[in-house]
């Protein structure tokens, strides 16, 4: 015998040890992005300074929003840290369902955090998840096809520069459409495009006493613009599309330009990927003439950690470490000033370094020109700008979404999509009870 | 009276089998080609098909990125573990249906049956709730029972049917010749239901091997099976069609080749029961 009863027994002996020196461990709840991805590779880093280990879920976005509620309201603790968004944080912070961030400490610098970015993750003046990296929107073009037709892009276009210059590089023959923008239904995909729109047409989703104003001219005359804009110069199938299709469509040199997410610049200008790499201009979004109010929205990944958990130090130990500047230095050593997650601190947009990457001038305005708590023309009783930040949006978004969904695909016109969509936020917001 | 098949009709019928076999094969087909393209040639238009640099980069990125053996080592103890469990439940229930069958059988059998008419989603919080309780939450021991329930009623059905086929006069007889209740149903009952049996658990494996909402829901880290795996390479933001396919391959792989090998058993277990 002697072997192989030893053997088990320093088997046993060893894995008894490890799990003694180990005895913290983390579960990280996130979803699947570049960026996340980077900070997975990244965290033995914190590992091997803290002793702290990691377990990580990764999942969808919208599989991951439905995990993550469903064990954060049965209070299960299957998480010590979980990635939520913009619209979440305000929500869960209001029920207690998240721990405050106000024990960073003092070197984390939490004034250094973008403005805009910190008011929309925080409640009641009290930060609740940290942003890990932040978006807004903006325009993408084809300086070739631009210069091409004769026309030069202005760095802060109105929708009328947007209309002419996608009528100007539609080409049916070579299969170039002028605009490539949503379309698909869904309250984080279509709506939050659509709701920019309308923003910046003067429109707002809820008078000051919650009344539902999609019936307003405004609203008539922003949906008829996109509807347009996609019937005349949009790819086939519009209606389908979301972020990863649009972003295949422009990679692949199919639009001369894209209006979504700041972050999808990294993406465009990867000649790894996009055979347009070389020839991407850049412009804040769009404004209505005559309106102040541009079509940019905001969003931010961010850290947070769930009431409940029995680790909190060690959690906050490790968002100080990911959403922290030291952070941005690492990946910036590692894998280069183009490939730091943006949009969350003021400092990253102050270094020279980071100055020279092509899309950080840009984002850092779309960001800027963004402000959650004033979204609108006119006065909105809400926070939050691509989105309403209350619970009964999601199911209220995404029942709107299919409505203009249906107008792309030509099944409506702009008229009853939006009488429908009328119809059934009054109704789903009167069973709420406002 | 033997029916006449012609040449042409048999060419006819092999030629349609193939041509429908290669539609419904197809998707995983073109999963297994992209998981071999980089992510721009994925994403093509017009797509590649089989000429393109082949490279097994998204597999390397893949294992680099997460644990691949315990995926597919809790994906083994949940499917095989539910159903050793579901059997040992189900052959009895089945028996007991089949050969001393009650008034109320029929009954119980659609009851049975109705449990798989609820969505699951509809239990989804009450067995959360139940699952923290008992600290089952991401325990491979509570998936287990979870699927083993949610596929009981399946198992017993399709047993049910199968001891069903067995004519009681075998067992009669069997009784003559002085044979216990031990010996009947070891000796007789078992070799003759041993196809069933066999049919039964190959199927209850893949449901329970691609159950995609209770491994989902109730897991996170350590008890998470290959479905799990293959949900984390899903993403809105940035274009990963090639490692996805990469995640999928590895993760449909186990079942493609268990398949493979027991198709005889599998056919036979399937269209057993209808007229023959």
């Amino acid at each position: 015998m002697g072997l192989g009863k030893s053997l088990v027994a320093t088997t046993a002996i060893a894995l008894i040890a490890a799990s003694g020196a180990s005895a913290q461990t983390l579960t990280i709840a996130t979803v699947n992005n570049g960026d996340m991805i980077r900070m997975q590779g990244l965290s033995s880093e914190f590992t091997a300074a803290t002793g702290i280990n990691l377990e990580w879920v990764i999942l969808e976005e919208n599989i991951l929003r439905q995990r993550v509620t469903q064990d954060i309201a049965t209070s299960g603790g299957q998480f010590d840290i979980m990635t939520i968004g913009m619209y979440e944080a305000p929500i869960w912070a209001e029920r207690g369902w998240l721990v405050s961030l106000d024990g960073l400490p003092e070197e984390y610098d939490i004034d250094d955090i973008l403005p805009a970015m910190r008011a929309g993750l925080s409640f009641e003046g009290s930060l609740y998840a940290a942003p890990f990296y932040g978006e807004s929107s903006m325009v993408m073009y084809r300086t070739d096809l631009m210069e091409a037709a004769g026309l030069e892009m202005p760095q802060e276009p109105t929708w009328d520069d947007i209309a002419a210059a996608a009528a100007a590089m539609t080409d049916r023959d070579n299969n170039i459409n002028g605009i490539c923008i949503r379309g698909r239904a869904g309250w984080g995909e279509n709506m939050a495009f659509i709701t920019t729109v309308a923003n910046s047409f003067g429109a707002r989703w809820f008078d000051e006493d919650w009344n539902a104003q999609l019936d307003s001219p405004e609203w008539l005359e922003a949906v008829t613009f996109y509807n347009d804009l996609l019937q005349n110069y949009g790819p086939p199938g519009a209606a389908n599309n979301g972020f990863n299709e649009n972003l295949t469509l422009f990679q692949q040199g199919r639009c001369g330009m894209w209006i979504d997410a700041t972050v999808a610049a990294s993406f465009v200008t990867n000649p790894s990927d996009s055979t347009v790499a070389d020839s991407v201009g850049f412009a804040l979004a769009p404004n209505k003439d005559g309106l102040e109010k541009r079509a940019n929205w905001l969003w931010a990944w961010a850290l947070a950690i769930p009431a409940g958990t029995q680790q909190e130090e060690a959690a906050m130990q490790f968002i100080n470490w990911a959403t922290s500047k030291d952070y941005l230095e690492l990946v910036a050593a590692r894998e280069g000033w183009a490939n730091v997650p943006p949009g969350s601190r003021t400092s990253l947009y102050e270094n020279p370094e980071y100055a020279s990457v092509p899309f950080a001038d840009m984002t850092l305005r779309s960001i800027n020109a963004a402000d959650p708590n004033n979204p609108t023309v006119e006065p909105v009783p809400y926070v939050g700008i691509q989105f309403v930040a209350i619970p009964e949006w999601a199911g209220i978004g995404t029942s709107a979404g299919q409505e203009f969904s249906a107008m792309v695909a030509g099944q409506l016109t702009p008229e009853q999509a939006l009488a429908r969509a009328q119809a059934l936020v009054t109704d789903e917001m009167e069973a709420a009870g406002y | 009276m033997a029916r006449s098949v012609t040449t042409q009709r048999k060419t006819l019928n092999t030629a349609l089998a193939w041509g429908i076999g290669l539609v419904i094969f197809f998707p995983i087909l073109w999963t297994i080609l992209t998981s071999f393209k980089t992510e721009a040639q994925a994403i093509a238009d017009p797509p590649v098909w089989f000429f393109f640099d082949w490279t097994l980069e998204n597999y390397r990125v893949v294992q680099e990125r997460s644990n691949y053996n315990r995926f597919l080592w809790n994906s083994i103890i949940i499917a095989g573990g539910s159903t050793i469990l579901g059997m040992i439940i189900a052959i009895p229930a089945a028996w007991s249906m089949a050969f001393v069958p009650s008034n109320r059988t029929k009954d119980i059998l659609l009851w049975m049956l109705s449990t798989k008419m609820l969505p699951a989603v509809g239990v989804l919080y009450p067995i959360y709730l139940i699952f923290i309780q008992l600290g089952l939450l991401d325990t491979r021991i509570g998936l287990t029972i979870i699927l083993m329930l949610i596929n009981l009623p399946i198992m017993v059905w399709m047993l049910y049917t199968y001891f069903k086929e067995i004519p009681g006069e075998i067992l009669e007889a069997a009784r003559m010749d002085g044979a216990g209740l031990r010996e009947e149903i070891l000796y007789v009952l078992t070799p003759m239901a041993i196809p069933g049996i066999a049919s039964t658990v190959l199927l209850n494996i893949i449901l329970a091997w691609n159950e995609a909402f209770w491994t989902l829901n109730l897991t996170a880290a350590r008890a998470a099976p290959l479905t799990a795996f293959i949900a984390s390479y899903s993403s809105p933001e940035g274009l990963f069609y090639a490692k996805l396919s990469a995640a999928s391959t590895m993760a449909i792989a186990p079942i493609l080749i268990l398949g493979w090998f027991s198709q005889k058993q599998l056919v036979r277990g399937l269209t057993f029961g209808a007229v023959k």
